[in-house]
């Protein structure tokens, strides 16, 4: 464990009774062929699953060469397509990692008529399909939805527009932020924040310097989370952007389109941009997260 | 001066955790809470920081009344049982904190810092994090923490409640002297009679939501009001309806005026010590006696004896249906043989 090999300040001995690490314990976990067993199936199943029809597709991505895929995403349809989507995901994402951190701290932190269903109606969007999350907002915010007639009056219009691409990708991407976060504020529990308050800080002073870095790892996991699936959601945004070239057009959108259109390799170039924001996002978060965590 | 915590009634639901408590705690002196768990005492203590609001009553700290204040107002340190150690943050960060939140200029910080980490021994572990100390480095950082940004009032919820034996006695110790050199206005909550016996200045026994008897701890541990703090404070047995000390009592090998025969049952040394169990009729009781003792009187079981309290004993009159004679409260065993040596 990196807790252990870490040289100790000014080269003092470690004193008795020195905590050890996590997972010091020799022999942890089974040996011999369970581990051979669990590893291959662990292996295969990754691979079958994730990691050959990758292969298969960035292979396809540069079959017509590296000029044919340059063209194919700097097209004006697909520039437009990347910034709208990463436009969309950055809204997304602030909007969803403030209301996260608000949610899991009202959830942990209080104890409040209603809290079992809040608990319970965060955890919807990710349960429903997200198509259906788009026909609900067209309810709501649609030109004869609820608010959609009030909303045009004062200039603003929500639905085939990039406000409501937002507002879905908000929704299905709404536990994420604060399903990391409430397990790890649990297991932190309430004391170092009332030592914190002892101490004479405010509660501002105590979510920024006690509350945020305590949970700063679990956070960065879930905006990446957040963000990953902010740039791939596809239905609930289907429902709502309604799909105006040039203008509405998120990434995955414009994928399913040039598909569709039979233009394969324009498909699988733009895929490729996602898959690569993707990968970039997870190296992101482990090269910022430090070797012992966890 | 000091703390006055006064006519506090704290209600958990149905169970009432203080009930009408009033303390009075003088300034510059280290004071113990000691009662049983679940008896009120870290509730009081909470009461007194902020961090529990009383259902009524008020809470004074140093001329200032502080019931409605929240606790970052109060001007206290409070050190908790498990350390609330800021984890992510290094041991001097940690000490620094209540500098930092007051925003004190960055020199300031650094000299106040480095002195308590002095103080605390720990300034060789300046950088490390919480997580590479030990259980007593991690309570001296949290002692040193809620001193930094010199708070009226210490307060500390069994500070040693989480550490082994030893270290405990160590720190024990290390508190006292602590106490000499800073002087701050101190309570600390205990369960642990012998600790509260040996650092305190004054006792406030607490039991079950009600204060019990509050004075020094020779005057607690010689003059107990009742029987419950006579039990709690130390061993006790029970000798012709009364409660009395066990190494408090005078045996002979003949009858003297006051004694009342008995025959010796059982003789069992622990150490220096020798725990002899006698009954006296119906009545079972234990003494505590030297080895020398047992010799001189040449006692084994079946020896008949005679007893009687010593000159000066604390006894109690015994309400009949209280708990057996022979209970000690934990921890009395040791508290005794410490008495019986000084």
């Amino acid at each position: 464990m990196a807790e252990l090999t870490r040289p100790t300040a000014l080269g003092a001995p470690p004193a008795a009774g020195q905590p050890q690490g996590p997972g010091a314990s020799p022999g942890r976990g089974a040996s011999g062929p369970t581990r051979w067993v669990l590893r291959l199936v662990a292996v295969v199943y990754v691979l079958v699953l994730v990691v050959l029809p990758l292969v298969v597709m960035v292979g396809r991505t540069f079959e017509d060469g590296l000029a044919a895929f340059v063209e194919s995403v700097t097209s004006p349809e697909a520039v437009a397509a990347v910034t709208l989507s990463l436009q969309v995901a950055v809204q997304a994402v602030v909007v969803n990692t403030v209301f996260g951190v608000a949610v899991a701290l009202l959830i942990t932190r209080y104890r409040f008529r209603g809290r079992g269903v809040l608990n319970a109606l965060i955890d919807l969007p990710v349960s429903v399909s997200p198509v259906i999350a788009g026909l609900a907002l067209i309810l709501v915010y649609g030109r004869n939805g609820w608010f959609g007639g009030a909303l045009e009056t004062l200039g603003v219009q929500v639905i085939y527009s990039v406000p409501g691409i937002v507002l879905a990708t908000c929704f299905v991407s709404l536990p994420l932020v604060v399903r990391e976060l409430v397990p790890v504020l649990d297991e932190i529990g309430l004391e170092q924040e009332q030592a914190g308050r002892a101490l004479g800080a405010n509660a501002w002073q105590r979510l920024w310097r006690l509350t945020l870095p305590s949970v700063r790892w679990a956070l960065a996991y879930g905006v990446v989370l957040s963000l990953a699936r902010a740039l791939g959601e596809f239905g609930a945004v289907r429902v709502v952007a309604g799909n105006v070239l040039g203008s509405t057009q998120t990434m995955p959108l414009l994928a399913a389109q040039r598909y569709a259109d039979l233009d394969e390799s324009g498909a699988y170039a733009i895929s490729f941009v996602m898959v690569a924001i993707a990968i970039l996002c997870i190296l992101v978060v482990a090269l910022l997260r430090p070797r012992d965590h966890r | 001066m000091g703390i006055q915590a006064q006519h506090i009634v704290k209600r958990f639901g149905d169970f009432v955790a203080l009930d009408d408590v009033s303390i009075d705690v003088q300034s510059g002196r280290l004071t113990a809470l000691l009662g049983p768990s679940g008896g009120g005492k870290s509730t009081l203590l909470r009461v007194i920081a902020g961090l529990d609001h009383a259902d009524s009553g008020t809470v004074w700290i140093e001329d200032r009344e502080a019931t409605s204040l929240p606790p970052q107002a109060r001007d206290v340190g409070f050190v908790f049982q498990h350390y609330a150690a800021f984890k992510h943050l290094s041991v001097y960060r940690n000490v620094a904190f209540g500098l930092e939140v007051r925003k004190r200029p960055k020199a300031e910080v650094r000299r106040r810092v480095t002195e308590l980490l002095e103080l605390v021994h720990l300034d060789q572990f300046a950088d490390r994090l919480p997580a590479q100390l030990s259980g007593g480095q991690r309570q001296r950082m949290a002692l040193a923490r809620a001193l930094a940004a010199e708070p009226k009032v210490l307060l500390l919820d069994e500070p040693f409640g989480a550490l082994d034996a030893k270290v405990r006695k160590e720190l024990r110790d290390w508190l006292r002297r602590l106490h000499d050199e800073v002087h701050v206005t101190t309570i600390f909550v205990t369960h642990d009679q012998e600790e509260a016996l040996e650092v305190a200045d004054e006792l406030v026994v607490v039991n079950r939501g009600r204060v019990e008897q509050v004075g020094s701890p020779n005057d607690l541990y010689d003059r107990p009001a009742n029987e419950f703090v006579m039990e709690f404070l130390g061993p006790v047995t029970r000798l012709g309806g009364q409660l009395v000390r066990p190494h408090d009592l005078d045996v002979f090998a003949d009858a003297r005026p006051g004694t009342v025969p008995a025959r010796v049952e059982r003789l069992q040394r622990v150490g220096f010590e020798v725990r002899a169990d006698a009954s006296a009729g119906a009545e079972r009781f234990w003494l505590q006696l030297t080895p020398g003792q047992v010799e001189a009187l040449e006692l084994s079981p079946g020896s008949p004896v005679w007893v009687r309290p010593a000159r000066g004993a604390a006894t109690i009159a015994s309400s009949a249906s209280a708990t057996p004679a022979d209970r000690a409260p934990e921890g009395a065993f040791d508290r005794a043989s410490a008495g019986s040596s000084s």
